[in-house]
């Protein structure tokens, strides 16, 4: 009971990302793919890309971007919006970091 | 009866002569070289570019080993000769080796000037001449510290600006007030060393050395007239040359200066001719090649019995140091009948000025823009009148006529004769002419065919105007299309960097050549990573994170984010067995759909990620390993039954396919490489398409490559003909390392082949057995690395991150 009315969960160590790399949360029907960045800033983002909804967990993740592995829209890690010429936004998730511990914020998207 | 000719030298005065001689008669000489550099001929011009590892050894090769076997010509390398009998009409070698001739050509070049100083024999004090001594500079730059150059003329700034890019510290000691006084007045002078100063390198000018301080007989300072001592660790003299004439004047031939020559080049003995930088012409010594190389043209006519002369040059200089364009050519010194038109713009850092007399250019010098180079060159050359253009004259070519600044416009109003290539005397209608006449698309071509920016390169600029004018859009420089955003950068110039430098990290790379982002982006990232894969195939650890996703799961992404699998199946052969066990792993996966590619495999699609390593599990159980029909790397060999079952069958097509794949599998390439092997000229599976090909006939093995099938589509070219399967092994397997060490990222072997040129491939798989071997045990050695199993690495735990979700949060919300 208590997860689903809290709003920051608990999903894991920062350690449990490799650097430039993403993992992935469940949340029902809802993946969420939670990035860390070579200097380990965390994001996290819907593994749906705007564009015709490609993982974008399996991307390559660059500078505060991620590539997206279908056709290489370039997506914002901390807006989610598309980069350059694309145009289109996915959701993107609050991210707390306690310690080495990441908390995700699944009530409130923007 | 052939005529005996033999050469002293094999500078590239010989090497230009030898060509020419060889057009105008193929077979009338008999020809012995001797050397003393213990190699063949190389462009030794490009030895700065070598110096600062913008270029390799092999790549400024003139001639190599086969081409002298080509032409029958006896090379002596690493001899140098001591002496000649002109009674005898003989030359022996300090190896002692002899040999006769009835025509002598002496080309000892010259020899570096060594200032008399105190310490001038101490270790490491180095001259700037060859190959060796950039040798010695690459080897002293590793250890790092301190050079000093002492000499700030064309040479001496070559060496220093690429010590500085080896990464040494690096000061220019100058006698004079300003650098290259002889090709440049002193505002020019000036430029020229600022810009030095931006690149770090100290310029002292009026600096008279003292002498060179050592320590246990090695080099540790220069101390000058002044006082000062400057810190060193090696110093490199270049302060002139001087005109190789010891072995002429050793053998009674006329010398002054160099060797004395009439306009037929015959030195004081009629059956003796000089060449080069030893020549002295009508009081002139030269120092650059263009005059050499008529030099050369003039005594090969002449050897054929055409009468031809030699009557002098006026010569023009160009730096080459990237980044600073510098151009100078005639006369420039202050004088009553003379006058100047000059223009300076400080924010674009450019200098010009003309000297002129009685409405004539004689002298000219360009600092900062040197696209009007050739134009006032020949405005020289010709004593052009220029009273008509005298106001916007300094405006350059473009100006004339009030057309506006185009670039192209100034190329498209030169001359038919004005000359483009100033090192091998090219003029402009020679070039058009060829670009029309032959077909010509690339910047190779007009090299191989007119050799025009073959020898220092820096008229590329103007052969590519050439090219875009004759061929309009058709023709796109391949020249300086950067990496990606990340970067100034193109591919081929990254890749060299990573051996010249040594780079063996992804962060290495991007720091020292400077990279524009943090950490790069999707598109240089796996190029890098793959470089890196290729060069130092034992050192780097392979960076997952730079890979795209189907290598990094090892799997194909499709389009709804399932993933497909495709197990080998060698040479596209498989049992009862496997099939049962794929059928079996179908089942069990709940796989939605099973498909045969068309590359002879068997492709499972719709497996979930999660689902990927059970998968491979219990293929693996089966025998398979994974087919990487993902990877930029060997993919298929495709083959046919050969003479195993088939009636025209002449070899064993089968076997051969599965050898090569066996002996390839897992092996990283710029692109993907798709191979096939058919057993008869009948073609079944379709090797005439493929990247690398074979059709077997009865004498052996026709090879194919460069073939492509999917958006572009290209019939393959033939490589050769091999006899037997070890062989045809052995050439596949070079020829792909040769890719792989050349190929940029994402170019397929068609791509590749077409921009190096399909001869250029045949000559170094084909014609050069060393080559070959060298190509073949680099690829060898690193499968040593590559050849490991992904899919059983990953089933025994690897990577097992990418494989789960972090965390279910539905799963503990129900706990
Ligand atoms: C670093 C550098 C950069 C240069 N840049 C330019 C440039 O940009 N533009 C330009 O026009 N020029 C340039 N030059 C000058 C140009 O390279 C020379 O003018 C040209 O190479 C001279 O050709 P050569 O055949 O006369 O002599 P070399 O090329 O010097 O060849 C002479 C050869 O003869 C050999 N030899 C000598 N004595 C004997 C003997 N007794 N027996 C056997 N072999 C012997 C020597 O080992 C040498 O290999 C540059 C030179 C250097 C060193
Ligand atoms: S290529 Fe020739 S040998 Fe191979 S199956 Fe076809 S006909 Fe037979
Ligand atoms: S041909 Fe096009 S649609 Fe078909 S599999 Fe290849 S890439 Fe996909
Ligand atoms: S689905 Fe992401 S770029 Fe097409």
């Amino acid at each position: 009971m208590n997860a689903l009315t809290e709003n920051w969960v608990a999903i894991g160590a920062v350690s449990d990302i490799p650097r430039r790399g993403s993992r992935c949360v469940k949340n029902g029907d809802t993946t969420i793919a939670i990035f860390r960045t070579v200097d380990d800033h965390i994001y996290a983002l819907e593994d749906k890309c705007p564009h015709k909804k490609g993982p974008l967990s399996q991307g390559i993740v660059h500078d505060g971007c991620v590539t997206c592995p279908l056709h290489n829209w370039v997506i914002s890690l901390e807006t989610g919006q598309a980069q350059g010429a694309d145009e289109g936004g996915t959701l993107s998730f609050g991210v707390k970091l306690d310690g080495d511990s990441i908390l995700l914020d699944i009530g409130g998207a923007r | 009866m052939k005529k005996k000719l033999v050469v002293v030298g094999n500078g590239m005065a010989p090497g230009r002569m030898l060509e020419h001689l060889f057009e105008l008669s193929p077979d009338g000489f008999d020809v012995t070289v001797f050397n003393a550099e213990p190699r063949v001929n190389y462009n030794r011009l490009m030895l700065s570019p070598v110096l600062s590892g913008e270029k390799t050894y092999e790549d400024i090769i003139t001639h190599d080993d086969a081409w002298y076997e080509q032409q029958r010509i006896t090379l002596h390398k690493g001899s140098k000769v001591s002496r000649i009998d002109r009674g005898a009409k003989t030359v022996t070698s300090d190896n002692g080796i002899t040999a006769s001739y009835d025509t002598l050509i002496v080309a000892t070049g010259s020899n570096p000037f060594i200032i008399p100083l105190p310490g001038k024999d101490l270790e490491g004090v180095l001259t700037y001449r060859d190959l060796d001594d950039v040798e010695k500079m690459l080897c002293a730059a590793r250890a790092g510290g301190r050079a000093v150059v002492i000499g700030g003329g064309l040479l001496g700034l070559e060496a220093a600006a690429g010590l500085r890019q080896q990464g040494m510290e690096v000061t220019v000691l100058h006698l004079m007030p300003s650098l290259m006084e002889r090709q440049l007045d002193p505002a020019a002078g000036y430029l020229l060393e600022k810009a030095f100063a931006d690149r770090g390198i100290d310029v002292i000018t009026k600096a008279n050395t003292h002498e060179i301080v050592g320590k246990d007989g090695q080099v540790a300072g220069v101390k000058l007239d002044n006082g000062t001592v400057i810190g060193a660790a090696i110093v490199v003299m270049a302060v002139g040359i001087r005109p190789g004439i010891d072995l002429a004047k050793e053998s009674g031939l006329n010398v002054n200066r160099g060797i004395l020559v009439g306009d037929d080049m015959q030195t004081s003995d009629p059956a003796i001719y000089a060449l080069g930088e030893c020549v002295e012409h009508r009081d002139q010594v030269y120092g650059l090649v263009a005059p050499l190389y008529e030099m050369a043209v003039t005594i090969a006519e002449n050897l054929c019995g055409n009468k031809a002369a030699y009557t002098g040059s006026v010569t023009a200089t160009k730096l080459k140091v990237t980044g600073i364009d510098l151009y100078s050519a005639g006369d420039f010194a202050e004088a009553e009948d003379r006058q100047e038109i000059v223009l300076r713009d400080a924010t674009a850092g450019v200098y010009k000025r003309l000297v002129l007399k009685d409405n004539r250019i004689i002298g000219a010098v360009l600092y900062g823009e040197t696209s009007d180079g050739p134009w006032f060159f020949d405005l020289l050359k010709k004593q052009t009148d220029i009273s008509d253009m005298r106001e916007t004259l300094i405006f350059g070519q473009a100006y004339q006529g009030g057309s506006p600044l185009d670039p192209m416009a100034a190329v498209a109003a030169l001359p038919d004769d004005a000359e483009i290539c100033g090192c091998n005397g090219v003029c402009k209608s020679k070039i058009s002419n060829a670009i029309v006449g032959k077909n010509l698309n690339s910047l190779d071509d007009v090299r191989a065919h007119t050799k025009a920016s073959a020898s220092c390169g820096s008229c590329t600029g103007l052969v590519e105007q050439l090219l875009s004018l004759a061929l309009g859009e058709a023709y796109n420089p391949a020249a300086v299309q950067p990496m990606c955003g990340c970067t100034e950068l193109g591919h081929d110039d990254v890749r060299r960097l990573i051996v010249a430098k040594q780079l063996k990290t992804i962060p290495a790379v991007m720091q020292e050549l400077e990279w524009k982002t943090s950490c790069g982006c999707a598109k240089c990232r796996p190029a890098l990573n793959y470089y890196l894969v290729c060069d130092w195939p034992d050192e780097y650890a392979d960076d997952y994170q730079s890979r795209f996703i189907n290598e990094r799961v090892h799997a194909n992404i499709q389009k709804d984010g399932t993933y497909s699998v495709v197990p080998r199946m060698w040479g596209g052969v498989t049992s009862s067995k496997e099939l049962r066990a794929i059928a079996d792993t179908v089942d069990k996966f709940d796989i939605p759909m099973v498909k045969v590619t068309g590359g002879q495999r068997i492709d499972l699609l719709g497996i979930r990620k999660e689902d990927l390593p059970a998968v491979w599990g219990d293929l693996g159980k089966a025998g398979f390993v994974s087919g990487q029909a993902y990877a930029k790397g060997l993919r298929t060999v495709k083959t046919c039954v050969g003479t195993d079952w088939c009636r025209f069958g002449t070899q064993d097509s089968t076997g051969l396919g599965i050898r090569i794949e066996k002996f390839m599998w897992g092996s990283w390439t710029p692109a993907k490489v798709k191979m096939a092997v058919s057993g008869c000229p009948r073609n079944c599976s379709e090797a005439t398409c493929k990247d690398v090909g074979i059709i077997c006939v009865d004498s052996g093995f026709e090879i194919h490559f460069a073939g492509a099938a999917g958006l572009d589509i290209k019939g393959t070219e033939i490589l050769g003909m091999v006899k037997t399967e070890d062989e045809a092994l052995e050439h596949v397997v070079a020829l792909v390392q040769m890719y792989r060490e050349q190929g940029r990222y994402l170019e397929r072997i068609y791509k590749w082949s077409r921009r190096i040129g399909y001869d250029e491939v045949r000559r170094q798989i084909m014609d050069d057995a060393d080559k070959r071997k060298a190509y073949f045990e680099r690829f060898v050695f690193s499968q040593k690395f590559a050849q490991v199993d992904p899919w059983s690495e990953r089933v025994s735990g690897k990577d097992k991150h990418e494989f789960q979700p972090m965390a279910t949060l539905s799963l503990e919300a129900a706990e």
